[in-house]
């Protein structure tokens, strides 16, 4: 390939390397920032198993001091953040990060820059946050933080701080990423790519963007009216001088609820490929799946008091939300109903990507209806706090979100790593995974019965809480297995893995139509749009018959002698410089060092400047349309 | 339980067509081309939005009815015992306005008759729960939350906070006893001797006491215990020690457990957690009084046990028996 001939004017020339560690960290290429995000959320997704474990190892046996109180406190609050804003949410935005572009024929997400400086942020801010284990312990307050036990007086030592600022700048990285998303999805279909041809991901991802943008503005007024508490004397929620602590609940659960969809829906789309391509028929209800999305993330935002139930809101106020929370079963429930009928009367081939998909729908099924459960008031305020609502939220994100992204790596990592995961090594690890997830969670619906509350350090002994735990935490040695096994799965696939081919596995969509891995550029040349499954119609013309497409698809064929050209974005440090300027900052005003604050300002203000003015960077491609070939190179200017 | 029958058979339905379509369908070396490109069909999808909406009609409407019957407001009446409960780090304080009694960590009222607890936290968020008396109600500081609960049957009932609160939330538990009218009285009336004063100027002399007791009565002021706890009628009659700040050890002797519901209230219990509380509860605020090379240790702290232990105790020769057994 040939290099940029001429360095851009600028302030500062935008690199052109594509090897070593400074390519990853300037890359600007959606599929670069994809495997950044997904290698990045993995580790966080160990970090947060391995204190998984460790709360696990302090409960299996009843009145254990293995792990201190305030020790324990922080490891569950580290899990929750860690798996909520480090794992699970960001693997979801990485899978998007790469197969939203190529399954709309986009050649990246719209503005490449922001997309490295989201993930950067986001990198950044949760290296921040497991940086206070080391500076005076991590938080240890929930993963929600209820106010005032997060007030200066409740909790003097600093961990609060790092999860207020750490999740606040956490947030700008989302919210940008969510942005770079829609104006993709909106701007960059391809020809012939009509909404209603998206694939399903596309489609819920661009559901998640609008509900990351809804929800992540309350959640940084609240965090950032605690650090006005904690280091400026402010007193919003300080109750001895009229503070109400209560908002914060309102806050944060504003948030909070569409938080979970913003979890779950990447999960729905991802379900929504599997499924199809392994029983070789069109998703089953296109339209009404999209719609159900929709509807999903809309009532979002009319549940969050169901998290409040025992709050003293009143029985007009527990009444509307528990009636809301039981219409967002309707959408859910219609959404499994669509997936049932479209593995009906196809051919289901039994891959592991399916497996996790099954999985997914048993979990899933079991988790909506304890959800329904607890969105009866009077039955949450039984089991509100307790181990039966963590074994519900369990059963929703982690075997319905979580077990659907490993599904998604065996789907998917052929295309990324151009080789096949082992379907054997998959198997195993999936017959340890999904028994060990439910030996860990259905014995807590049951401890949450018998009235465990949650969040106890310890437990008294003999009063019908012994076998559950362990039995909870055997399952957590399994599962953890299953964890190591899914990881030599991924380290021998990516190493000796079998070639995967452009299309392993008879896929229906885009991506299956470009090279594995794809070029930079995404593909050659960007298929017809004919249908909802693109690929799919051009593997079966015959297919179209059926009234999608009246024209010809010979007559269309391009000529020999018409090109394409296109622009690809040059790498740039600018994106990379300003989240890291950014998080100085928050060290600045966490530690309430002023001048560390203002340096970071002013870096801040000239890496955007350098930003806007580094030039244009990058390279134009022209591609011969009829066969793909290309025809020439040039440096950007 | 209507709820819990029809997610079952939800469950077993959704279930079912899971399974067979994963049998029937399975992918088969006989399978020819392609299957059927089926996208959709307007009815049984019009079937399966509708099917959900009347479930969902049909548990909405037991779940309001129920919502409004447990949490209207209302005013107490003359037969409710009023309770108002406040959360402390690590233990609960329960005051009875009506009955003139305040007390920490053990919670008692009749059966029969409806327990109406006013709640509030003197610091951060607590939740009161009796799992099987009732739902759970947050305790938020300058907020009026309310909760009530009845029991008709005579019995002990195991209570914890259900917030995270920090510390030693994992041991911030309490009891409560529902007792028979007669005890419930009983009870009632030991205390208010000890408590209202005007009720205290009739009861009977205080027995005469034992030295071990007169001396961990002594202790008790010169280890500085006074400064936190209130035992109404020490030295004074009606005087209140302490602060409402820490757990109030009136008629002490009465309660069945120590360390809020940790541990059952027997002397050895006692001595242990006056000689080390944060081993039985890491992180609450007791300090430890006694230097562990203290050479008089075990010996005051016995007699300290044994002056709680006496408090509310009217036969200082059964008091053991009493102290166990609880007042009835």
């Amino acid at each position: 390939m040939a290099s940029a001939s001429a360095s851009a004017p600028g302030l500062l020339g935008r690199p052109t390397g594509t090897r070593g560690i400074s390519s990853w960290i300037t890359t600007v290429d959606h599929k670069r920032l994809g495997i950044l995000y997904l290698v990045t959320s993995f580790i966080f997704l160990l970090a947060g198993s391995i204190e998984a474990g460790l709360i696990r190892a302090q409960l299996a046996l009843p009145e254990q001091q293995l792990v201190s109180p305030d020790f324990f406190n922080q490891l569950f609050t580290m899990h929750g953040l860690t798996m909520v804003f480090l794992a699970i949410m960001p693997m979801g935005i990485g899978l998007a990060n790469y197969f939203v572009p190529l399954g709309i024929g986009a050649r990246d997400l719209a503005f490449p820059r922001l997309n490295s400086f989201g993930y950067w942020i986001y990198a950044l801010s949760g290296i921040m946050i497991y940086t206070s284990i080391f500076l005076g312990g991590a938080p240890d307050v929930g993963w929600v933080a209820y106010a005032p036990l997060t007030s200066l007086s409740a909790n003097p030592g600093n961990g609060v701080d790092f999860y207020m600022i750490g999740l606040a700048i956490n947030g700008i990285g989302t919210l940008v990423t969510a942005m770079n998303l829609i104006v993709t999805i909106v701007n960059f279909r391809a020809p012939g790519m009509t909404y209603m041809r998206m694939p399903l991901f596309a489609w819920m991802m661009f559901i998640t963007s609008f509900l990351i943008i809804f929800a992540f503005p309350p959640l940084t007024i609240a965090l950032v009216q605690i650090v006005f508490d904690r280091s400026f004397n402010f007193v919003f929620y300080v109750t001895q001088a009229g503070g109400m602590p209560i908002l914060w609940q309102h806050l944060f659960w504003i948030f909070g609820h569409p938080e979970v969809y913003i979890i779950i829906l990447p999960a729905f789309g991802v379900i929504s490929e599997i499924i199809p391509t392994f029983s070789r028929k069109p998703l089953f209800g296109y339209p009404i799946m999209v719609l159900s999305g929709i509807f999903i993330g809309f009532m979002g935002f009319a549940v969050w008091s169901h998290h409040m139930f025992t709050t003293g809101l009143g029985p007009v106020a527990n009444a509307v939300f528990s009636i809301t929370s039981f219409i967002i079963g309707i959408p859910t429930g219609i959404k499994v109903f669509n997936w049932i009928a479209t593995l009906w009367g196809g051919h289901i081939r039994f891959t592991v990507s399916l497996m996790y998909a099954i999985a997914f729908l048993v979990t899933f099924v079991l988790g909506g209806i304890t959800g329904i459960m607890v969105a009866v008031a009077p039955f949450d305020q039984q089991v509100h706090d307790t181990y039966f609502v963590v074994a519900h939220f369990h059963y929703v994100m982690g075997g319905g979100a979580l077990l659907t992204f490993l599904g998604a790596a065996h789907y998917w990592i052929p295309k990324m790593s151009g080789r096949m995961l082992s379907e054997r090594l998959g198997k195993w690890a999936f017959w340890f995974l999904v028994p060990g997830f439910h030996i860990i969670f259905f014995p807590q619906h049951l401890m949450g019965l018998v009235g465990m509350p949650r969040r106890i350090q310890t437990y008294e002994a003999n009063i019908g809480l012994d076998f559950f735990n362990l039995a909870s935490s055997i399952g957590a040695g399994v599962m953890g297995i299953g964890l190591v096994l899914f990881l030599i799965t991924l380290v021998q696939g990516l190493l000796r893995g079998k070639p995967a081919g452009d299309d392993p596995w008879d896929g229906r969509t885009l991506e299956w139509a470009t090279t594995s891995p794809p070029p930079a550029y995404g593909f050659h040349v960007v298929p017809k749009i004919l249908d909802r499954d693109p690929l799919w119609v051009l593997k079966h013309p015959e297919m179209l018959e059926g009234g999608h497409y009246q024209g010809d698809l010979a007559a269309e064929a391009a000529d020999d002698e018409e090109f394409e050209s296109f622009h690809m974005p040059g790498a740039s440090w600018m994106p990379f410089m300003t989240a890291l300027s950014i998080v100085m900052g928050g060290y600045g005003v966490l530690y309430q060092n002023w001048f560390l604050a203002l340096l970071a300002l002013a870096l801040l203000i000239f890496f955007v400047f350098a930003w806007a003015f580094e030039g244009l960077g990058g390279e134009h491609y022209t591609v011969r349309k009829a066969t793909g070939e290309i025809v020439s190179v040039e440096g950007g200017h | 339980m209507f709820t819990f029958w029809l997610s079952v058979v939800v469950l077993v339905l959704v279930g079912a067509a899971l399974i067979y379509a994963l049998v029937r369908f399975r992918s088969r070396p006989s399978d020819k081309g392609i299957p059927k490109q089926v996208h959709g069909s307007v009815l049984i999808e019009a079937i399966w939005t509708t099917l959900p909406v009347i479930i969902i009609i049909m548990i909405a409407i037991p779940t309001v009815r129920a919502i409004f019957e447990t949490e209207s407001r209302f005013e107490p009446t003359e037969d409710d015992i009023v309770v108002n409960v406040m959360g402390h780090q690590w233990w609960w304080s329960f005051e009875y306005p009506d009955l003139g009694i305040v007390t920490a960590n053990e919670l008692r009222f009749p059966v029969d008759r409806r327990l109406v607890l006013n709640v509030d936290s003197a610091d951060v968020l607590h939740s009161f729960w009796v799992p099987r008396l009732g739902g759970k109600i947050d305790l938020i500081p300058g907020q009026d939350n309310r909760l009530w609960l009845n029991s008709n049957e005579v019995g002990e009932f195991y209570g914890h906070c259900a917030e995270l609160c920090l510390g030693a939330h994992a041991y911030m538990r309490f009891r409560v006893f529902a007792d028979t009218p007669e005890d419930f009285d009983a009870w009632a009336e030991a205390f208010q001797q000890a408590q209202v004063p005007e009720l205290a100027a009739q009861a009977p002399a205080a027995p005469a006491q034992s030295e071990l007791v007169q001396q961990g009565e002594a202790l008790f002021a010169q280890k500085g215990c006074i400064a936190c706890h209130n035992v109404s009628g020490y030295l004074t009659e009606g005087v209140r020690t302490g602060t409402p700040n820490y757990p109030d050890l009136t008629n002490f002797g009465l309660r069945e457990t120590v360390a809020a519901a940790v541990m059952a209230n027997t002397p050895e219990n006692l001595a242990a957690w006056l000689s080390d509380p944060q081993a039985i509860k890491p992180g609450n605020y007791m300090p430890t009084l006694w230097a562990a090379d203290d050479p008089n240790r075990e010996e005051e702290i016995a007699a300290v046990a044994a002056y709680l232990l006496s408090l509310g105790v009217t036969d200082p020769e059964s008091g053991e028996d009493l102290a166990m057994g609880g007042a009835n």
